[in-house]
């Protein structure tokens, strides 16, 4: 099927969760934090947008209220808050040495391939907006896991976690037109909760290691001293 | 369904309360104070289920039914008495200046949000609010973790925080699967409800099922501690404080099981084929063979014993997944021996890092010497653990392995295999511990060991002689799970 027979809501879809996709690769390249943190909220300004699309086409009241939770949380709150601890712990003009990252690249690529491999068979007989924004979305997961194994900073690593839930919430999205509005909201909490903890973690991590390098805490394994 | 409410309830009001006033003189009495009153309410909602059978309420929110309901009691019990250990070595904690008044507030009261976020998963209707609630209960246990702020404790508590948030985001990926796959023979708004699924589990897509249960079984599996997800496991048991292993242990392993069980029950439903059944074989029998190898190397007491929940953990899913009705019951009493003498054991152990004042395996030493009940309480239940009769861990091993020979009899050498090696893990380590001279100095500490004795001498209960209602209990359950009578 040519994509210019789909309707404006399938194509308009189609093309966030390209971009979507894309912003996850920009950041598992970026070795700037604050960089890393706006690239972040610009996926958040994607899902935002998908949603309140969803919402209008579908007429869909409560999708209007989970774009709004997403701008407030993913968008404006979590990214904030990140770049007041990255500018506090003066760690904004750092960059990160990424170890082999064409490898990483190829790595990303590759898990895209594995995500159309994994869902194609349960996906064939619907329409091609679901199989390729699930697809995709399954991709921001593990892109967002890859993000985590490549970057040594725990602020990169919370941008990982916030953006496999981004995978998450598009996926919710596109799919069933989001979860139920109670679970929704019960989500949304979780994801507040977590960023605070994040927040005091970060105080905590640099006060006990002097600074956020999570490979510098290794005292806890099986490995012989 | 009035006590389930008020079960829900007032764990809640316990959160805000400990938050308020947690920084009063009796604040751990208090604590069992609460957890005491929600035992009541456990029993009485299991009294209720007992005589009615199970139980939905208005709008489908909440179920309580054979197989969930003793898990609440299960729940509830080991959380009061796990409080009532907590009390006295809280305080001593403090005494020794390890912990300020206000991280003790947080720890009261993130103890009743931890019970609160257990108590929805297991009473839940909905596969949503069950993540939900799975999530919440790691974002209260977390700062736990990380409670005495020594680099170990902030490290263990990072690895926990992001290993299962990364982890359970792949059981929220299959719940939206399964949301999907429930759009399309249900309504949008009970599409997650668990009972209206498991009443149509026949017309799910049961290609998109079995995908789903993979993304599940790896999201709460990282909870359960299934090997090789199993590394936050040890580090968070061993570095926050000792009642927090307990119950993590006791609890919170067990409820991501049932998770994982209930998701089972409509992946079996839809499909013929029992693919959730071998998937939860394979990962279980090899949690159980690799933390029985991990025993022999520990050299931190809480270690050495949270190798040993990922072990036990691991038979369990794996009698689960074989899911033959005698299995089922099997998996059923393994889970509620496990869970008694696994926290009796971090009670004791508890007592024994204060007496010596160290978890290092080789400097803690001759514990009957100076504290008999301690030294004492540990080697039986390191006797209950490790599968000696006459205690209850021994009769429900023993039917996983009948049930094991009946179904797949060549898996039975494994699981042998396992169990002796497991239980010369344990042994090799506790003997020294138990026995050995003591070290100059070494004094006794205040000790409450009711908790133990109760858990210890109910187990030996369930070995010698299981109650009518009990067995009847279990058969329920079994019939709910894997659809007909054990015998």
């Amino acid at each position: 099927m040519e994509i210019e027979n789909l309707d404006h809501y399938s194509q308009v879809i189609l093309s966030l969760a390209a971009l979507v996709t894309l912003t996850s690769f920009i950041m598992l390249a970026q070795g700037r934090l604050l960089r890393l943190v706006f690239v972040f909220a610009l996926q958040g300004f994607m899902l935002v947008s998908a949603t309140a699309i969803a919402a209008y086409s579908f007429d869909n009241p409560h999708l209007y209220i989970s774009a709004a939770i997403t701008l407030a949380l993913k968008v404006l709150f979590i990214p904030w808050m990140l770049r007041r601890h990255i500018l506090k712990l003066n760690m904004h003009r750092d960059v990160e040495a990424l170890s082999n990252k064409t490898a990483i690249m190829m790595g990303g690529a590759s898990l895209v391939v594995f995500s159309y491999y994994v869902l194609h068979p349960i996906m064939q007989n619907s329409s091609m907006i679901l199989l390729n924004a699930l697809s995709l979305s399954l991709a921001v997961i593990l892109l967002g896991m890859l993000l985590m194994i490549s970057h040594h900073q725990a602020i990169a690593h919370v941008v990982g976690f916030m953006s496999i839930e981004n995978g998450l919430f598009f996926a919710a999205t596109v799919s069933t037109n989001g979860m139920p509005m109670v679970v929704e909201l019960g989500v949304a909490f979780d994801v507040l909760v977590a960023a605070v903890l994040f927040g005091i973690f970060f105080l905590h991590i640099s006060s006990s290691i002097d600074s956020l390098d999570v490979d510098k805490m290794n005292r806890l394994n099986e490995v012989d001293q | 369904m009035i006590p389930a409410y008020l079960l829900l309830l007032l764990p809640l009001l316990g959160i805000v309360y400990f938050g308020l006033l947690g920084h009063k003189e009796d604040v751990g009495r208090q604590n069992i104070r609460f957890n005491g009153v929600t035992l009541f309410l456990s029993l009485w909602l299991a009294v209720n289920v007992f005589n009615s059978g199970s139980l939905i309420s208005a709008g489908d929110y909440f179920i309580v039914d054979s197989f969930n309901v003793y898990l609440i009691v299960l729940t509830a019990f080991v959380g009061f008495t796990t409080s009532i250990f907590s009390a006295p070595y809280m305080a001593h904690e403090q005494e020794i200046g390890k912990l300020t008044v206000n991280r003790l507030r947080l720890y009261y009261s993130m103890y009743q949000g931890f019970m609160f976020a257990m108590y929805l998963v297991l009473t839940t209707n909905n596969m949503g609010i069950m993540w939900v609630a799975m999530e919440a209960a790691t974002l209260a246990t977390v700062l736990l973790v990380s409670l005495y702020r020594t680099p170990e404790s902030i490290e263990a508590a990072w690895k926990y925080f992001i290993l299962c948030g990364v982890g359970i985001a792949q059981a929220l990926f299959g719940t939206i699967l399964l949301y999907y796959a429930a759009i399309q023979i249900s309504d949008v708004d009970n599409a997650l409800t668990w009972s209206v699924l498991y009443e149509n589990a026949k017309l799910l897509d049961p290609e998109i099922l079995e995908i789903a249960f993979v993304f599940m079984l790896i999201g709460y599996g990282t909870k359960i501690g299934l090997v090789p997800l199993h590394n936050w496991l040890p580090d968070a048991h061993s570095e926050g404080p000792t009642p927090m292993s307990a119950v993590l242990s006791g609890l919170l392993l067990n409820d991501a099981l049932y998770a994982v069980v209930r998701n089972k029950m409509l992946v079996d439903g839809a499909t013929d084929s029992h693919i959730a059944g071998y998937l939860m074989m394979g990962f279980g029998l090899l949690s159980f063979l690799v933390a029985a190898f991990f025993l022999h190397r520990q050299k931190d007491i809480k270690r050495l014993f949270s190798y040993s929940s990922i072990e036990h953990m691991g038979l369990m899913t794996f009698a689960f997944g074989i899911g033959t009705p005698f299995a089922t019951f099997a998996a059923l009493l393994h889970m509620t021996v496990h869970s008694l003498t696994k926290s009796a054991i971090f009670v004791t152990v508890g007592h024994a890092a204060q007496i010596s004042g160290t978890q290092s395996i080789e400097k803690i030493r001759g514990l009957i010497k100076t504290q008999p009940q301690v030294g004492w309480g540990l080697l039986i239940g390191t006797l209950a653990i490790a599968g000696f009769p006459p205690f209850g861990v021994f009769a429900s091993e023993f039917l996983v392995l009948l049930a094991t020979m009946q179904s797949y009899p060549w898996l039975t050498p494994f699981l042998l295999l396992g169990i002796g090696i497991a239980c010369a893990g344990l042994f090799r380590n506790v003997q020294p511990m138990v026995y050995g001279e003591k070290p100059e100095g070494q004094q006794a500490v205040q000790a409450n060991l009711w908790p133990v004795m109760i858990h210890l001498a109910i187990v030996l209960w369930l070995g010698l002689a299981m109650p009518d209602f009990l067995a009847d209990w279990f058969t329920q359950a079994t019939i709910l799970i894997s659809g007909s009578a054990p015998l």
